[in-house]
């Protein structure tokens, strides 16, 4: 059996709120939370990056796995704002860990589906027997220009999980990816911030991607929605995900867990795998889980997960991630969202 | 080993010079120590800067203070021990002189500090670099930490603390070198900038830029200079833990008492023996630190005791009467070298309306860090 | 000019907190060749838990350039549980719980950027445990 044998989350305590930006911008705050389904976002610190979000997720996914870390094969960080150009996060990480020297490390960019690009290619390394473990991790202090649509949801936050064939919580039952080039979302080298197509984003890219690759993944797998206790699908709004799921019958209650985009926003490459985790953190041993990213430019990575009996034991060994979400806020005003961010210029 | 005196002393106005670089400031002082002993020539000298490369973009600093004081061909060398690098410069100067090896040494000390604009970042240069410095910790940083301790430990109060400062621009007023001759009230001093709580702006010594130089000779030569001849009387240097952290009492500076311990014994007296001592002010808790260390006052009655007016005029004994560091000013290269000179003023009976009355033997303390130096020197007039 | 050879040579201590305890006791971050307590050299190799107590600390409002962005800021002298001492910035508190005292804990946070196009430097920090 291949499966997840420790995962873990981790969000800034910084947040700003929907509403917060609205008023910025002039934009009216009821119609931007209705229409986009969010209240908040999560923010970094000034002193946070895709680096340190990775490794304080990657240390939980460690305390839960129970692992000696020198016993990780492989490590990816899949991430839309990896803080080099050139020189690799996974590197940072594995020194903080203490993993390695004898690992391979890679990052990752698929837009939002970084970090489910990451944990598919760490579940391969374990199914082909090549190491005992790997990781995939998903995280993104996510960027949106100042008063563009993005800004709404753009956040900060990610997840690690480690495969492994022993002590496994929860099996990976099947997996699929639905891939096309498609122009609906790309940032250009030395751009700070990402371009969009608008509602080119909506049918043709998110829904195309996300609706071929659940279809898909319930036909190959012979499964239907009720047989899933939770789902969760990619969430750059609050109102995308809800969608894709009622297309195949999943119902609000199956949904709600991994349902944190009101809270977080979009953590980008973060962004389903951390719905996940906060479904990992209920899910009970028999239970299944549908893992639905998506990545602009496009593609959608599925996953089915069914928990063993090891599951219950190690939910408790790390913050979960619902609790990080609602305790030990710091709302930020828009000015100093704008410095942590660093959305001005400043002298060298 | 021969006994060593002072023959001769010259400072620069300490400030903000904007006109004057570091070989300027340096040649000023030193043309005036040589003009006051009498001398054109020299056999040796110690520069006492700290950090001349960073500042000034100037290291070899020796060999152009020689090259600009007229002086090319004498042994030239810097001495770098942060804010100690003057009197640790003297040190070395003195045992030249004493061990016979140079009969006319010219011991100096400069910082040009204000043509930098990062100065916090040169200072904290004398901290535990790649674990203080990294952290964030400024140099009043590591004071202030001392003092959350003490003023905790010791129920010191802000207003006992003031008291530090106070005095010290109360005896600056008669010093015309001092950067900041002028009286301090409590509202100015509890009001002012907040720079590392529990430190305010006017608890911490200000940059500065200066020189001080002096000339030491053999005693039984020194009457060919001067009719007032300075006796070095002990010198004491000890070292302690470069991070504060590894202090195991943060109310503790155990240089300053090994480094006084040496020069009480080598000059067989003992601190109630002192009638002033310059000791290094850089932090207003760090004169109390310091005169608790020096065993001036039992441990925790310091701030106290200051506040009760025991080390200004009329007390135990007077602390700091230049202005200390505070309100002279602190170009740091320079305030080992400018403390011996106000000893020596002293002891001559020049120091004008801050004169000390009776001076016999007064000493001098200069910190290096947070503790990672001390250097003490007991004079005595002969 | 980067200064990446130095900032490399750090990484097990600032990483991953790895430290020295010496057969007298005394626990050196970062090491050393021989004790300053008793000039012993023999030592075992430990990993520091990063949970500790606050002995000091300042909230620094005049920081140098590098870290101007943070002001004001607390750091503090902590005492780890092993008993080793180090200075840390403290990161995501509220001053009024950074206290002599508090318990902290170490996490791994951005320590500074060398300019726009430097190295960036990373290491600890610790978080005010309530």
């Amino acid at each position: 059996m291949v499966g997840i044998v420790g995962y873990g989350s981790y969000v800034p305590r910084y947040r700003i709120k929907i509403s917060t930006i609205a008023d910025q911008w002039g934009d009216n705050a009821a119609t931007i939370e209705k229409g986009l389904m969010l209240q908040e976002k999560t923010v970094p610190g000034r002193d946070e990056d895709t680096i340190t979000i990775a490794v304080e997720a990657a240390k939980n996914a460690v305390k839960r796995a129970g692992i000696n870390p020198q016993d990780i094969g492989a490590v990816y960080i899949g991430s839309e704002s990896h803080p080099y150009a050139v020189k690799p996060s996974g590197t940072v990480l594995i020194d903080a860990l203490g993993i390695g020297p004898h690992v391979h490390v890679a990052d990752f960019e698929f837009a939002c589906k970084a970090g489910s690009e990451a944990m598919f290619v760490a579940y391969s390394h374990v199914k082909s027997g090549n190491m005992p473990y790997a990781m995939g991790i998903g995280a993104d202090t996510s960027q949106g220009a100042p008063g563009d649509a993005l800004e709404y949801s753009a956040s900060a936050g990610g997840s690690a999980y480690i495969f492994g064939s022993e002590n496994v919580i929860a099996e990976v039952i099947d997996t699929h990816s639905f891939t096309s080039d498609t122009a609906d979302f790309w940032r250009r080298e030395y751009q700070m911030y990402p371009r969009h197509g608008g509602r080119f984003t909506g049918e043709p890219a998110y829904f195309k991607h996300v609706l071929n690759a659940t279809g898909i993944i319930l036909e190959k797998s012979g499964m239907k929605a009720s047989d899933f206790a939770h789902a969760v699908f990619h969430m750059p709004n609050g109102r995308f995900p809800l969608k894709a799921g009622k297309t195949f019958g999943f119902t609000d209650e199956q949904m709600k867990q991994g349902w944190i985009v009101n809270l977080m926003g979009n953590t980008y490459s973060g962004s389903s795998i951390t719905g996940f985790s906060a479904i990992m953190d209920i899910l009970k041993p028999g239970e299944r889980a549908l893992l639905i990213s998506f990545g602009s430019g496009a593609g959608s990575d599925a996953f089915v997960f069914e928990a063993t009996e090891n599951i219950t034991a190690v939910q408790n060994k790390a913050p979960k991630i619902r609790e990080m979400l609602e305790s030990n806020r710091t709302y930020l005003t828009y000015g100093q969202y704008v410095a942590y961010r660093r959305k001005i210029q400043f002298n060298d | 080993m021969r006994d060593v005196a002072i023959v001769g002393v010259g400072l620069t106005k300490f400030g903000e010079l904007w006109n004057q670089g570091i070989r300027d400031m340096f040649a000023e002082a030193a043309l005036a120590a040589m003009a006051d002993a009498g001398v054109d020539k020299i056999d040796s000298m110690y520069v006492g800067a700290m950090s001349s490369g960073l500042y000034s973009y100037q290291e070899h600093t020796a060999s152009v203070m020689a090259d600009y004081i007229g002086q090319r061909g004498v042994a030239s060398a810097r001495v770098e021990a942060a804010c100690s690098s003057g009197s640790q410069a003297a040190r070395t100067g003195f045992f030249e002189v004493a061990s016979g090896a140079a009969d006319v040494v010219l011991v100096g000390g400069v910082e040009k500090m204000w043509d930098v604009d990062d100065g916090t970042f040169v200072l904290a240069t004398a901290s535990d670099q790649e674990y203080e410095a990294y952290a964030g910790v400024t140099f009043p940083g590591l004071y202030a930490m001392m003092a959350q301790v003490y003023m905790q430990k010791y129920g010191l109060t802000r207003e006992e603390l003031a008291q530090v400062p106070i005095k010290n621009h109360r005896h600056a007023v008669h010093n015309p070198y001092a950067q900041y001759p002028f009286e301090l009230d409590m509202k100015t001093y509890l009001t002012a900038a907040p720079v590392a709580d529990p430190f305010r702006l006017m608890d911490c010594s200000p940059i500065t830029d200066g020189a001080a130089a002096i000339i030491m000779v053999p005693l039984d030569q020194a009457h060919k200079y001067t009719d007032k001849p300075v006796k070095i009387k002990g010198i004491g240097s000890a070292t302690g833990p470069i991070a504060l952290h590894d202090h195991k009492d943060l109310t503790r500076l155990d240089a300053v008492r090994l480094s006084a311990e040496k020069a009480y014994k080598m000059a067989g007296v003992g601190p109630d023996d002192i009638q002033f001592a310059e000791v290094h002010d850089c932090f207003s808790i760090a004169e109390i630190i310091v005169a608790e260390e020096l065993g001036f006052f039992p441990y925790g009655t310091a701030g106290k005791a200051i506040a009760a007016g025991q080390a200004t005029y009329g007390g135990k004994l007077v602390i700091n009467p230049s202005g200390g560091l505070k309100a002279k000013g602190h170009p740091v290269g320079a305030t080992g070298v400018a403390q011996l000179i106000e000893a020596t003023l002293q002891l001559q009976g020049k120091a004008g309306k801050r004169q000390v009355e009776n001076a016999k033997i007064g000493l001098t303390q200069n910190m290096g860090g947070s503790g990672g130096t001390s250097v003490v020197h007991i004079l005595e007039a002969v | 000019m980067a200064n990446s050879q130095r900032y490399t040579r750090e990484i097990p201590h600032r990483f991953r907190l790895e430290a020295q305890r010496f057969s007298d006791g005394y626990i050196s971050l970062p090491n050393r060749y021989i004790s300053p307590e008793t000039g012993t050299k023999e030592f075992e190799n430990i990993t520091l838990s990063g949970k500790g107590t606050i002995l000091s600390y300042t909230i620094v409002h005049t920081p140098s350039d590098q870290f101007k962005l943070a002001k004001p800021y607390a750091v503090a002298i902590i005492e780890t549980e092993e008993g080793a001492r180090l200075t840390s910035m403290i990161t995501d508190s509220e001053f009024e719980d950074v206290k002599i005292g508090a318990k902290v804990e170490l996490v791994f946070r951005k320590i500074m950027e060398e300019g726009h196009s430097g190295i960036l430097n990373y290491g600890y920090k610790a978080i005010v445990v309530k």
